[in-house]
């Protein structure tokens, strides 16, 4: 049954990508425990609005989980302390009356502040671009069932599939880290025979791709499973280093793909 | 004005290959002339946006989210419909063509919704083709559940997330060709006006979200593919950021506004608890392929659910519709959920909720099973209820979801106004009064993929069209408007929240615009509005710089646009003197409590055009021909 608690927040606010950021305290009361944790931060809106200040800038859109709009590091965990939970899936009756949250941005030197807990994503779209598809071109594609795909590789590909794209495994990765997203995208395609003919040339446009941006290297801290609100499971890093190893040996064998070009982050 | 449909001649199922034979075409090299915008990423847009980029035109694409894969087709759940028939019962493209009419009550274009049919087949194949990992049997080929409104098993399924897998797999096409140069993408941009050069469209201001900055851009032709208004309502289980600003700006520019009233209100969500609350969450309809739906049969019962035995329950849909039972279309299904609590048998802390109990699909296929088909949806509603699904029926109440108005476009998916196309939600075409489970991704990725490819080369080859750049004066007047307007939103420093004055339009549509509409109900709204509209620009309170990344600006822009919305819809609800699918008038009922509708009188797709701010739209009327199947009463008992 719902019941309300009161908390204090030490929230990250910074007015652009050039400006000096500063911890400011508010005090969130009267909290519905079956609000949100992003209802939560509305209410602290509304009383900044109506005190003339601005209100906290925060990144969300479909509030249930799937978008993967929003997301920030409270209180050192990135999107939270629960498990394969998003912001605004996590609701307040997991949290006790009196407790201090920390709130700041995702923390990556990939993902600049753009404002207070907004951060610049694009680096993921551009590791999609660079070859995290099947290059199909619309129209006639053979009947889909001309190509039957066992039931546990149809699984095991949509397991990996599910990623959001919310950047929470960075956040949470001591060296910063995309390998658990670039490992979730080439999983999925590489498990379903739709994605073998490319199999080769995507994990190594993908993998270039994501050093440009400077994202950081594995190594095994598997923060990023802790923190991944859809629980893709690091098994997928493993599948993407085996992956990018025999395509590299392809490379030196064959000399293979010398066409691959890396993104501009203008992209 | 004379509304065209531009139906092709023929016979229904041989239309749209005739149309195709007979559609002029723009050569290869003419292609890479034409510029084509694109606003919206969703299922229509990115499919649309990858498309047209694959033929070689040159496309910018534009979306509110900082990626186009937020788009908020990203959170459909269930399914898409497919005539495949791979389940051997029964199915065709013919059948799942007269289930779509009927379900939409007989108010959409015949025409339109064949062809929606005949294309579900290649969406599926086009889709695998992509890597969408579809639902799959231990044989390897591709499984299929059952959706409201059909008697056949028809749809295809990605867990609940079929709507992320679908729109990934768009957002990857889209993103391919970001990388081959043909598309360039422009994020975190929110258009605020259309440009009409010539009576033709031609271009779009946008805000630029991050800076905000007003952004110019010229094109020969512009494709919206913004989404739906469910948002008018406040609470609603589109996205925050769904809007109608889009669609009611070119509206304002004199394309034509269809049907606005048929709004469709989802049987399955999790009911309102707090006033705190920011959106509603659907519970896919596909669990009403297991889960029985049950009220007390004792008024007031406040017994816990486990506590009520099996005599004393009432399921009410079976017992009221016994051949399609608990799968019923939703505006049946949303009807008898308010009745049932309206009557005093509500269920939960407000009395506004009924079961959906999934006892007796547990124990015939076990936990496993189920967790495949529906686990994201039980982990869902566990953490916004604080309750497990595995032991206690869900407790859920309609909601806002869909909207089957929009701008009027043709068969061609092209407005009245030359050069703008409007594709999935955004357009009115094929739904009519109630959209059936499972179509919405049909119809996006049909319009997108489909046929707009085909449609905007007929368009272009046909046309002469002069050169424009975004310094003529058509931008700079614009332009100046949309500073003019932000100006004054900043300057108000009322007392009231944007937030504030939202729930206020949101509550008072619910009320008299939402599941049952009456003719006071109606005429009260048309009063309220316009005060409400009134009080906001006298009283709202918008903090922070037009210059800069700002929220409270971006909410106030898209709020002041509802206001103004939410009369024309009230006035097409008053209109249209029938119930038919989700528009519901208590007034034109039969007498068990079935919608009565009048096709004497309004078998026609009301088109409303703007006529200036104070004065009333005028209404044209396209009238439906049925040359195929008879209107007939619509019964699912």
């Amino acid at each position: 049954m719902a019941k309300t608690i009161s908390l204090t927040l030490k929230v990250w606010r910074q007015k652009g990508p050039n400006e000096p950021g500063r911890f400011e305290t508010y005090e969130a009361r009267n909290i519905s425990t079956d609000a949100s944790f992003l209802e939560m931060l509305d209410i602290v809106n509304k009383e900044l609005t109506l005190q003339g200040k601005e209100p906290i800038a925060f990144d969300h859109d479909c509030r249930e989980g799937i978008c993967g709009s929003c997301g920030a590091v409270v209180n050192g965990h990135a999107h939270g302390h629960e498990r394969e939970t998003t912001l605004c899936q996590l609701h307040m009756r997991k949290f006790r009356d009196g407790d201090v949250l920390v709130i700041e941005p995702w923390r990556s030197r990939v993902f600049p502040v753009i404002k207070d807990l907004i951060v610049d994503r694009s680096a993921l779209d551009r590791i999609i671009a660079s070859g995290g598809y099947i290059s199909v071109r619309t129209g006639q594609a053979p009947d889909a069932h001309a190509l039957p795909v066992s039931k546990e590789h149809a699984d095991a590909a949509f397991e990996a599939a599910q990623c959001i794209g919310c950047g929470a495994c960075v956040a949470a990765c001591p060296n910063g880290s995309a390998m658990l997203f670039v490992a979730a995208k080439v999983s999925h395609l590489s498990l379903l025979p739709q994605g073998r003919p490319e199999r080769w040339r995507r994990v190594q446009k993908m993998v270039r791709q994501m050093d440009a941006e400077g994202f950081g290297a594995c190594s095994n801290h598997y923060e990023c499973e802790a923190a991944c609100p859809k629980g893709i499971r690091v098994a997928n890093i493993a599948r993407l280093n085996r992956e990018h190893l025999l395509a590299a040996f392809r490379a030196r064998l064959f000399g293979e793909y010398p066409d691959i070009k890396v993104l501009p982050p203008s992209v | 004005m004379m509304l065209d449909s531009k139906v092709p001649a023929g016979p229904l199922a041989e239309k749209w290959s005739r149309y195709k034979a007979e559609v002029r075409l723009v050569s290869p090299a003419n292609k890479r002339k034409y510029t084509i915008l694109v606003v919206g990423t969703g299922l229509a847009g990115a499919s649309a946006a990858a498309t047209l980029a694959e033929l070689g035109y040159n496309v910018q694409v534009f979306c509110i989210q900082d990626s186009p894969r937020r788009a908020h087709s990203i959170a459909a759940q269930g399914g898409i419909n497919a005539a495949k028939n791979y389940q051997n019962d029964g199915d065709s493209v013919y059948r799942l063509f007269y289930d779509t009419i009927k379900g939409g009550d007989f108010r959409a274009r015949e025409a339109n919704v064949y062809r929606l049919a005949e294309l579900s087949c290649n969406i599926i194949d086009q889709c695998v083709a992509q890597g969408v990992p579809f639902a799959r049997e231990y044989g390897g080929l591709l499984d299929n559940r059952s959706f409201g409104g059909a008697q056949v098993s028809r749809t295809f399924y990605a867990r609940g997330q079929t709507g992320q897998q679908l729109l990934l797999g768009a957002y990857g096409a889209l993103m391919k060709e970001v990388n081959s140069g043909q598309v360039k993408m422009f994020p975190r941009r929110e258009m605020l006006d259309l440009i009409v050069v010539n009576g033709k469209a031609r271009g779009i201001v946008c805000r630029n979200l991050i800076t905000g900055a007003l952004e110019s851009y010229a094109g020969h032709a512009v494709v919206l593919a913004t989404g739906g208004y469910s948002n008018v309502f406040y609470l609603s289980t589109n996205a925050k950021a769904s809007n109608v600003t889009a669609i009611w700006r070119a509206y304002k520019r004199g394309a034509l506004m269809a049907n606005p009233c048929f709004t469709q209100i989802h049987p399955t969500c999790i009911p309102v608890h707090g006033d705190y609350q920011s959106k509603l969450t659907l519970m896919s309809e596909s669990l009403r392929n297991d889960g029985r739906i049950w009220v007390p049969k004792k008024k007031g019962d406040s017994r816990p659910p486990s506590e009520i035995p099996e005599e004393e329950r009432d399921y009410y849909l079976e017992r009221r519709y016994p051949s399609y039972g608990n799968l019923v279309p939703r505006d049946v299904a949303s009807r008898a959920a308010k009745a049932v609590c309206d009557a005093g048998y509500g269920v939960g802390p407000t009395k506004m909720a009924v079961y959906l109990d999934l006892r007796d699909a547990f124990e015939r296929l076990g936990r496993q099973t189920l967790d495949d088909l529906y686990g994201n949806l039980f982990a869902i509603y566990e953490k916004i209820v604080g309750e497990s699904p595995y032991s206690t029926p869900m407790m859920i109440y309609p909601a806002p979801h869909y909207t089957m108005g929009g701008l009027w476009v043709n068969y061609e998916l092209m407005s009245n106004l030359p050069g703008l196309f409007v594709l999935g939600e955004a357009n009115f075409s094929d739904h009519g009064a109630n959209r059936l489970g499972a179509s919405a991704l049909m119809q996006g990725l049909a319009d997108g993929y489909f046929i707009v490819p085909y449609t905007m080369g007929n368009y272009l080859a046909s046309q002469s069209l002069e050169p424009v750049t975004p310094d003529r004066e058509e931008f700079r007047q614009a332009t100046l408007l949309a500073e003019e307007r932000t100006k004054k939103l900043l300057s108000i420093k009322g007392k009231k929240t944007v937030d504030e004055f939202h729930r206020e339009l949101g509550l008072l549509l619910w009320d008299y615009c939402g599941m049952a509409r009456n003719r006071t109900g109606l005429e009260m709204l048309l009063k309220k509005i316009p005060e409400l509209r009134a009080a906001f620009w006298e009283n709202v309170l918008v903090p922070g710089e037009a210059e800069t990344l700002n929220q409270s600006l971006e909410k106030a822009g898209r709020v002041a646009d509802f206001l103004e919305f939410a009369e024309l819809m009230a006035r097409d609800a008053l209109h249209r003197e029938e119930s038919c699918g989700c528009h519901f008038r208590e007034e034109y009922q039969t007498p068990d409590g079935e919608a009565q509708r009048n096709d004497a009188e309004y078998a026609y797709v009301a088109a409303w055009e703007y006529q200036g701010d104070d004065v009333a739209p005028q209404l044209h009327k396209e009238p439906l021909v049925f040359e195929e199947v008879h209107p007939a009463a619509r019964s699912y008992k």
